[in-house]
């Protein structure tokens, strides 16, 4: 009996926490981003959430984790604790399919596939393709590899010519 | 909500673990959470200074990334060189929390960053010399990223420590980016005007001295960067020189004449009021 209503409260503090807007995608939750690890409720009630970084230098993390720790407590559970959890790194490998979903409906364009094993170097131009977020069109161009924050890039379409932000695959 | 004063009204209902406001929350750990302990086998001392090293690396090279803000030939360029500062920051600061952790005394970032003279930093000189033109740090750049991708990969799957691992996986691929963007901007220079070529070769003589110390006695990691600036350099139609090392090596305290101004503009505020919380 006990333990099924831990994990009736366990269950609740996912939801609250992973209903949290990120800080600079706010049509993003934490859940959708992939930065919440795990919500877990210890023996003595304490809500553990676990949440990893984005980049190294991302400076949302700090309201993030204030955020979780806020609604969680707003939410009742007296005892909140948030963990940085760094292995495995982050990767937009992790956007949900409803994460992709918002930001592509607010003119963002969601990561391809992370690249995984060794990095290697390519100076041969290379053919990404990026359809554009408003009009769908795959003929667009990169106008700058770093935006406004760590995690994206600059594009703009040739046929629309709307500029647009692009969340780079890490 | 005492909404006529607003230090008062941000400070109000927060505590601690709040460390979203800038001022009255203390040091906000970057590792917050994390298992600290160190593994048995492992030798605290020098993972400490190995991280404090890699982390005088990283935080030389994001205050140099810096200093092109406003003076960058492009906006976009700006962008790029103060996003790639911010990645190497981020980096400073999970390598000296770390190195804070694990060396026994407990201290924060900021008393890495913020009060060590130039004598007791460990990074390697190449990070510090000025940033001359755009040629010269974007060469170097490319020089540097190269170089940390190579080891942060390494340590990222035989670091004995798992928090060094995971700081240095994460960090590599942050590092890859840095350093396509780099060599895009090498070819593109050395491919470039007569101008722009003769600048980036002048940038790669001028560099070539501090590359050695960049190994060490690490043939293999040698070998590994040497082949990456070598496909960059030929695809940009330069070399890099083959020149006799500058005496020293930054990892053993030996400085350039660049550090102690670079450090000094760094540190003032800090020191001009060590009490302050940020």
């Amino acid at each position: 009996m006990v333990t099924a209503l831990v994990s009736v409260d366990s269950r609740r503090a996912w939801r609250i926490a992973a209903q949290v807007p990120d800080p600079e995608m706010p049509m993003l939750t934490l859940a959708d981003l992939g930065v919440l690890r795990g919500v877990e409720i210890g023996a003595d009630g304490t809500v553990v959430a676990s949440l990893t970084p984005t980049y190294s230098g991302c400076p949302a993390m700090a309201e993030m984790r204030a955020e979780v720790a806020a609604r969680l407590r707003d939410a009742g559970f007296a005892k909140v604790e948030i963990r940085t959890v760094l292995d495995p790194p982050w990767s937009t490998d992790w956007i949900t399919p409803e994460g992709r979903r918002n930001l592509s409906e607010h003119g963002i364009a969601p990561p391809g596939a992370a690249p995984s094993g060794p990095i290697k170097l390519t100076l041969s131009p290379t053919r990404r393709t990026v359809p554009c977020p408003r009009c769908g069109s795959a003929d667009t161009e990169e106008t700058s590899h770093f935006a406004a924050t760590s995690c994206k890039a600059l594009w703009r379409c040739r046929v629309c010519r709307e500029p647009f932000e692009y969340v780079k695959e890490i | 909500m005492s909404d006529d004063h607003v230090y008062l009204s941000l400070a109000e209902g927060h505590d601690d673990s709040d460390a979203r406001w800038a001022f009255g929350t203390g040091f906000e750990d970057p590792l917050h959470g994390v298992d600290q302990t160190v593994p048995e086998g492992t030798d605290s001392a020098q993972l400490a200074a190995f991280c404090l090293a890699l982390g005088d690396d990283a935080l030389v090279s994001a205050q140099r990334l810096a200093q092109w803000c406003t003076a960058a030939p492009e906006l976009e360029e700006e962008v790029a060189l103060a996003n790639i500062g911010l990645d190497l920051l981020g980096q400073t600061r999970l390598l000296y929390a770390r190195a804070g952790q694990v060396d026994g005394t407990g201290r924060g970032e900021d008393a890495y960053a913020y009060f060590r003279d130039a004598d007791d930093f460990r990074n390697v000189r190449l990070a510090e010399l000025p940033n001359g033109d755009f040629a010269f740090s974007i060469t170097r750049l490319l020089v540097l990223s190269s170089w940390r991708l190579a080891l942060f990969e390494r340590l990222a799957t035989t670091a004995s420590d798992p928090v060094l691992a995971a700081i240095a996986a994460k960090g590599a691929k942050e590092l890859a980016y840095h350093r396509q963007y780099a060599a895009e901007w090498v070819v593109r220079l050395g491919d470039g005007t007569e101008e722009s070529q003769r600048r980036t070769r002048d940038a790669l003589a001028a560099i070539a001295p501090y590359v050695d110390e960049l190994f060490a006695d690490d043939g293999e990691l040698r070998t590994e960067v040497l082949a990456v600036l070598r496909q960059v350099t030929d695809a940009a139609g330069l070399v890099l020189p083959e020149v006799a090392p500058v005496p020293g090596h930054g990892r053993d305290g030996d400085r350039t004449e660049h550090l102690a101004p670079l450090l000094a503009e760094l540190q003032s505020v800090a020191r001009a009021h060590p009490e302050a919380t940020w």
